[in-house]
């Protein structure tokens, strides 16, 4: 039985929002299968086969996930997500180190679950740098030494952004944290399975790792914990003591097996992965330059995974654009936020002003991203985009050559 | 998919997790199908937040909720423990038989005990609620994982709100099992996991109802009504609602618990039944077999094809000692030979007789080998 007969059906919109979630992979499905159903046990019960074997495929994910990054299989605690092991990891380190260390460093362009546990950390007395990020999205590595001090506990940052695709110098960020004797945190949600990714090469400390980036479930996520040396954190859920009492909780079986599957997946695809995806960006922005006037790539382009794209189209309206393209299902920035009519934060934190960010659409492709949908998006994307601008009085002013900053406008 | 050959074990362990039921995984199959972040204004995300506020209706429904009462979590363990961080009282009492997932989320509370059948001692708690005038929070569970003993949560509720305190209550045993009522109950926060009744492991909900003032420590994207951050666990909800809905009328299996424990006592007086004289769960039997430690009960019974437990499933697969049989004052050497028998949705009267026959030449043996040994000397 498979639920996936197809991935997408003819009448359903195009799905260019991988950045958001993603479609689980059929093969994942497939390996999760047998936990959902007769394998069932409970991974903790010990007294029986069912627990025993439910063991087994958690343990064999462990190391699925472990292989990913370079890890050992001790070193990987499953959580639900990759919110908790955010929260988890910048929390546990601060509160167990908290006598020592009390000094955190991240930077503007976090996920929101990163900055609001960083904001959390501040009311409970930690000091917090927030580092700022060049025009292209990445950190300046000089900024970031002068910010890590002796009594920097922590440095938290993601290595790909969320909105704009950016991977940030993880090696060098490493190098700079060993050094100060920080602990080096990432955020790896949007880079696991799509960029190599070596905790000890890059002198990663704890890494956070979700299951529905990668064409696993929701509702898992991992965060790797270095054991040599040996990183201690205050759990944030306690009970039964599971996952090294980091993390207390019955462990979902069937979830952790996606995860697990979904990493060796993206392993063993990821180079001939993300070529094609090369491929189908450049497609996409080839294509709408070679149609389309006054579009600006958000962040680095070059130090970007292929998946993403992040466009502002000048002098329209990102909503009503948003609006016109029914058959795409796009975003105009993270899902979490996506809801508000605030411009980016990400986009604002680069330098990006107001009026183009609202123009900004993110664009996800992802492992079943065909070129025909590329095509059939960036058609879409340039037809909707040349209507609103032929109803724009401030595109008609610029054809006519008049700059618009120059414009004083009337107040009301 | 073809099922092993073991599919003929009887699984009897339902406390610690139950399987899947059919209605669940089609939810969530068709979960699967949609994809989709809830939290994403496009299509294939407003699908998905509707397939997630219809979940919150029906799992509301099980527990006589309203749907903004419900707040999705990972499962029970987390629920009880943004439970008890976020009600703000720092004063806690909880009942000496919680779960880890309580005792180890407030180390500091006050212990209420228990009788020798299990059931919270109500003139203790109003004396320890009598003891200090700062507004607490009592923590008291439904049911208990290993006996099965249901607590007296509505007298709970009464001497709180004499005492101006909040009630939390870890419905993780109970709901599904049997009616559970947050209203009737009066209950503050109700905790609830997915797969001990059917539902899939990884989800679970925290319930506050009656306005209850809640602070999350849960931070991010704001989902959940900015009260339990993190993309939401779509498929995982599916299921936990299509499972609260088939088992809205709970369990119907105290005929077989009857018959089993009447056997099981038939073919030795000697053993006993833990918190028999109390009311409890109609599935859960923890019974002693007179001189057998009970590693061996579950590893004999475990090869005779029979799976049960010898206490909780949590931590790390140690045989602790029963932290609840001692509360009630059983004898370490009775309890040592305690197993815990947990019927489920699925469980049929063969099931029982299959249980009950290894059970017996189990004893049979035992017995015969002590007589052996007694001739011997």
């Amino acid at each position: 039985m498979n639920v996936f007969t197809q991935i997408r059906r003819n009448d359903q919109p195009i799905y260019l929002d991988y950045q958001a979630t993603t479609p689980m992979d059929p093969r994942v499905l497939e390996a999760m299968m047998p936990y959902f159903t007769y394998k069932f046990g409970n991974p903790h019960s010990r007294s029986h086969s069912y627990g025993w074997e439910a063991e087994e495929g958690v343990e064999k994910a462990r190391g699925q996930v472990a292989k990913l990054i370079g890890a050992d299989e001790k070193e990987v605690i499953f959580t639900s997500g990759a919110t908790e092991s955010n929260n988890l990891a910048i929390r546990g380190v601060a509160e167990f180190y908290k006598d020592r260390r009390n000094h955190i460093v991240t930077t503007v362009t976090e996920h929101k679950c990163v900055l609001d546990t960083c904001r959390h950390l501040e009311q409970q007395g930690f000091e917090v740098t927030y580092l700022p990020v060049q025009k292209n999205g990445l950190i300046d590595l000089e900024v970031l030494r002068a910010a890590v001090t002796d009594k920097t506990v922590v440095v938290s940052i993601m290595a790909v952004n969320n909105e704009i695709g950016v991977i940030q110098p993880l090696a060098e960020i490493g190098k700079i944290c060993r050094e100060k004797k920080a602990f080096f945190h990432t955020d790896a949600a949007q880079a696991a399975g799509k960029i190599p990714l070596d905790v000890e090469a890059m002198n990663i400390d704890l890494m956070s790792i979700s299951g529905h980036k990668i064409y696993g479930p929701k509702g898992i996520g991992a965060l790797y914990v270095r054991r040599k040396p040996r990183i201690r954190l205050v759990p944030l859920i306690v009970g039964g003591g599971q996952e090294r009492g980091f993390r207390s909780g019955t462990l979902p079986t069937p979830l952790c097996v996606g995860l697990g599957e979904a990493a060796e997946i993206a392993l063993k695809e990821m180079d001939a992965e993300a070529k094609r995806l090369a491929k189908l960006q450049a497609r996409m922005l080839n294509g709408l330059n070679a149609k389309l006037t006054d579009i600006h790539v958000n962040g680095d382009l070059e130090h970007r995974i292929p998946g993403n794209l992040n466009i502002g189209f000048a002098y329209v309206e990102g909503e009503s654009l948003m609006m016109g393209i029914k058959g795409l299902s796009v975003s105009s920035g993270s899902a979490c936020t996506s809801a508000s009519l605030e411009p980016s934060y990400v986009l604002r934190a680069l330098g990006v002003e107001e009026d183009m960010a609202h123009t900004s659409l993110r664009i996800g492709l992802g492992r079943f991203t065909t070129e025909q949908e590329v095509d059939t998006a960036v058609d879409e994307l340039v037809r909707h985009v040349n209507k609103l601008r032929a109803m724009s009085p401030l595109w008609e002013m610029a054809q006519e050559g008049i700059d618009i900053k120059s414009i004083e406008w009337a107040a009301h | 998919m073809s099922a092993p050959a073991y599919l003929d074990q009887v699984y009897l362990d339902h406390n610690a997790t139950s399987p899947l039921r059919p209605e669940a995984f089609d939810a969530m199959a068709e979960a699967l199908r949609t994809g989709g972040n809830p939290s994403a204004v496009h299509g294939v995300g407003r699908r998905a937040r509707s397939l997630v506020d219809k979940a919150r209706r029906q799992v509301a429904t099980l527990i006589g909720a309203l749907p903004a009462e419900v707040i999705f979590t990972s499962g029970g363990t987390e629920a009880n423990n943004m439970a008890l961080a976020g009600s703000g009282r720092r004063r806690v009492l909880i009942s000496s038989i919680e779960h880890e997932s309580v005792q180890r989320a407030v180390p500091d509370a006050d212990i209420v005990p228990v009788d020798g059948e299990g059931v919270l001692d109500l003139a203790s708690l109003e004396r320890q609620l009598a003891a200090s005038d700062e507004s607490a929070l009592v923590s008291v569970m439904f049911a208990n994982n290993e006996t099965g003993v249901l607590q007296p949560i509505a007298d709970v509720v009464r001497l709180a709100r004499q005492a101006g305190a909040l009630v939390h209550c870890d419905a993780v045993q109970g709901a599904g099992k049997a009616p559970v009522d947050l209203h009737g109950l009066g209950v503050d926060y109700l905790s609830l996991s997915a797969h001990k009744f059917g539902g899939p492991t990884g989800i679970g909900a925290l319930v506050v109802g009656n306005g209850a003032p809640f602070a999350s420590d849960r931070l991010g994207g704001g989902q959940e009504f900015n009260r339990r951050a993190g993309t939401e666990n779509v498929a995982g909800i599916a299921g936990f609602a299509a499972a609260a809905a088939a088992a809205q009328d709970g369990l119907a299996v105290d005929r077989l618990r009857e018959r089993l424990e009447a056997s099981l006592l038939a073919i030795a007086p000697a053993a006993r039944v833990f918190g028999a004289g109390a009311r409890r769960l109609g599935n859960t039997t923890c019974i002693s077999m007179p001189g057998v430690k009970a590693e061996t009960q579950v590893m004999a019974l475990d090869l005779a094809g029979v799976c049960v437990s010898a206490g909780a499933a949590c931590s790390s697969g140690k045989v602790h000692r029963s932290a609840v049989l001692a509360a009630m004052g059983v004898e370490d050497a009775v309890a040592e030979t305690a197993i815990r028998i947990s019927c489920g949705w699925n469980t049929e009267s063969d099931d029982i007789e299959r249980l009950i026959a290894a059970w017996h030449d189990l004893y049979i043996r035992v017995v015969q080998s002590d007589i052996r040994q007694v001739r011997a000397a």
